[in-house]
């Protein structure tokens, strides 16, 4: 059992740097969601685990193992990435077998270490096919066995959905996440720019932007308690609305609003509010908006309202209303203080 | 067809044949009547007889196919080895000493840059004295030919190498696969397709090569094409038109059978 550490892994291409000075360690047993948009750096940091980069300074290490100079094929992880890369000359069972042939295991254990990896990934039927005569997302559960069988300690996997359609993403989504529950010992990384993918699967998200990590946290913690604008953006909606610190709560277009303080802005201080959109509720209330509708869509389940709150963009969520009222109406919306957030003014994103 | 009508179709076929018949196929049709003939009479070969072929399945002439197969199947085996070396070499070294690898493609191409009775030549200066005296042996022609096909080997693994999508080594290598293993069991059985094409293209003008063998052939191992040659010099124009038509259908069988080796990788 053992985890992943990065000490301060910088890597460039020239002089474009792509990683910058990266801290994070991933627990023994807990999946690690790398989430960001793409040039964040998030595939480049997985790709120094796997050794396929070399870091510029910094250290790689798997457990207590310092892996930052050994080649790919002596680390001992596991990797599935977007393309799946099963060899096409090869049938399933032998692609599962590679990795056990590789490393020169007894020929007696193969046959049962590849029927239990095609058992768990539920491929078994298929282990004479070719990758060719399978479904995409067949054959991501067989590069995923392939990963596997090896029993690594550590399992890299690189945007593995992302090939996928939408429904079979949120099948195979449940499938990974019962392979954790049935693999606790084995450390996942996984690289995503799918904030559900992030949040459904992974024990803890680090949020990635420009080469940089800008927040680390559980998913709960991320998406309740943004410590950025940018997270609060990347993860989930979110009004990002600019505010006056006051003693107590904050000004927003001279409307006060009662909410809890945040550490790092002082009364006085400009500062952003995050609000998400399905914590508005229309009519008056507590920490009241008022403005005029200016866009309406009906989302089936729920009604998407912009409202022009002070020449702001409020963006609210609200459950199918039976009257809609129309375009141009002053509305009211209002959210409870404990659902706010104030964060500290940067440069507002996404 | 980019061609809609049908008269617009007809036009193109008609030119397509004015131009490609009298070019490419009509000398290899009088050739192979020439082989089947016993005298010339205006535009034509006229009489009939299988004299020729007599001839050329016995004797001088069958030495100087199994010459040439001989040659060709040596200088191509070692062409595609040393082809598929060096670009997998260059491929190596193009993240590590980029201009190192440029500098050995460019090695690679100057058999091609340069005329082959040249490269026969500089064989012949190279390898006449002691201690590396191969002049008058069939080592010489096989060097030769190797040389030259060596060029065409590295150029096609060259290509099919930077078509080979690194997610597959990748992949081999962080299941723990050593380069060696990756190279044997997952990079090789990719390439092999573009390798018999290689071996095959390799074969074929190794049959077909003439200017640098003339320089070189040692009076024991005359290739095919210097033992056509001799025939129609000397005025032989029909024995030497079923030499020819012995050559080319060897090559063709080769290159037929070469390409039959569907492999499972071709599949993909």
């Amino acid at each position: 059992m053992s985890g992943i550490t990065f000490e301060n892994v910088t890597v460039a291409y020239g002089r474009t740097v792509v990683l910058d000075a990266l801290d994070l360690t991933v627990r023994p047993g807990e999946v690690m969601a790398l989430l960001g948009p793409s040039g964040s750096g998030k595939t480049t940091a997985l790709r120094a685990v796997a050794g396929f980069v070399q870091p510029a300074s910094g250290r790689v290490l798997i457990g207590d193992r310092d892996v930052t100079a050994l080649p790919p094929h002596r680390r001992g992880v596991g990797m599935v990435v977007q393309q799946y890369a099963l060899f096409p000359h090869m049938r399933v069972d032998a692609n599962v077998a590679f990795g056990l042939k590789a490393r020169k295991a007894p020929r007696a254990g193969i046959a049962a270490r590849v029927a239990e990896a095609l058992e768990m990934t539920g491929m078994t039927a298929y282990a004479r096919r070719y990758p060719r005569e399978l479904s995409g997302g067949q054959q991501q559960r067989v590069a995923i066995a392939r990963a596997l069988a090896v029993r690594p300690d550590v399992l890299l996997l690189d945007e593995p959905l992302s090939a996928l359609d939408a429904r079979l993403r949120s099948g195979m989504l449940a499938e990974l996440a019962r392979l954790h529950r049935e693999l606790p010992d084995v450390s996942m990384l996984y690289v995503t720019h799918d904030q559900v993918e992030a949040l459904t699967l992974a024990d803890r998200v680090a949020v990635m932007d420009s080469a940089r990590l800008q927040d680390c946290g559980t998913p709960h913690d991320l998406y309740r308690r943004p410590r950025s604008e940018f997270t609060a953006s990347f993860v989930g909606d979110a009004n990002l609305l600019p505010v006056t610190v006051t003693e107590g709560g904050a000004d927003f277009a001279g409307t006060r609003l009662d909410v809890p303080p945040a550490g790092d802005v002082a009364p006085g201080a400009s500062a952003t509010l995050c609000v998400r959109p399905h914590l508005l509720a229309l009519g008056a209330g507590p920490n009241t908006l008022r403005g005029t509708l200016t866009e309406l869509q009906w989302r089936g389940a729920t009604h998407r309202l912009c409202v022009d709150v002070a020449g702001h963009r409020v963006k609210a969520d609200v459950r199918e209303l039976r009257e809609a009222p129309p375009l141009g109406a002053e509305v009211a919306l209002h959210f409870a203080g404990e659902d706010a957030v104030l964060l500290p003014t940067g440069v507002a994103r996404g | 067809m980019l061609v809609h009508s049908r008269p617009a179709r007809w036009a193109v076929w008609a030119a397509f044949a004015a131009v490609f018949l009298p070019v490419f196929a009509l000398p290899f049709l009088v050739i192979v009547a020439a082989s089947f003939a016993t005298g010339w009479s205006g535009a034509l070969p006229s009489g009939a007889t299988l004299a020729h072929y007599r001839d050329a399945a016995r004797g001088d002439a069958l030495d100087a196919l199994v010459t040439s197969l001989l040659t060709a199947l040596a200088a191509s085996a070692s062409a595609l080895a040393v082809g598929t070396w060096s670009a997998l070499a260059v491929q190596a070294l193009r993240t590590r000493a980029r201009r190192l690898g440029r500098a050995v493609d460019t090695l690679f191409m100057l058999p091609v840059a340069v005329p082959s009775v040249v490269v026969g030549l500089s064989l012949l200066v190279a390898f006449s004295r002691p201690p590396l005296l191969l002049n008058g042996t069939p080592t010489i022609v096989v060097l030769a030919h190797a040389v030259l096909v060596t060029a065409f080997a590295h150029q096609s693994v060259t290509a099919a190498l930077s078509r080979l999508d690194p997610v597959y080594e990748q992949a081999a290598a962080s299941l723990g696969a050593s380069p060696a293993h990756v190279l044997r069991r997952v990079k090789l059985p990719l390439l092999l397709p573009s390798l018999s094409a290689a071996a095959g293209l390799c074969f074929a003008l190794s049959m077909g090569e003439l200017s640098a063998t003339m320089m070189l052939y040692p009076p024991d191992w005359l290739p095919l094409p210097v033992t056509v040659f001799a025939a129609t010099d000397r005025g032989s124009l029909f024995s030497g038109a079923a030499l020819a038509v012995v050559l080319m259908g060897a090559t063709l069988i080769v290159l037929t059978a070469v390409s039959r080796i569907r492999t499972r990788a071709s599949y993909r």
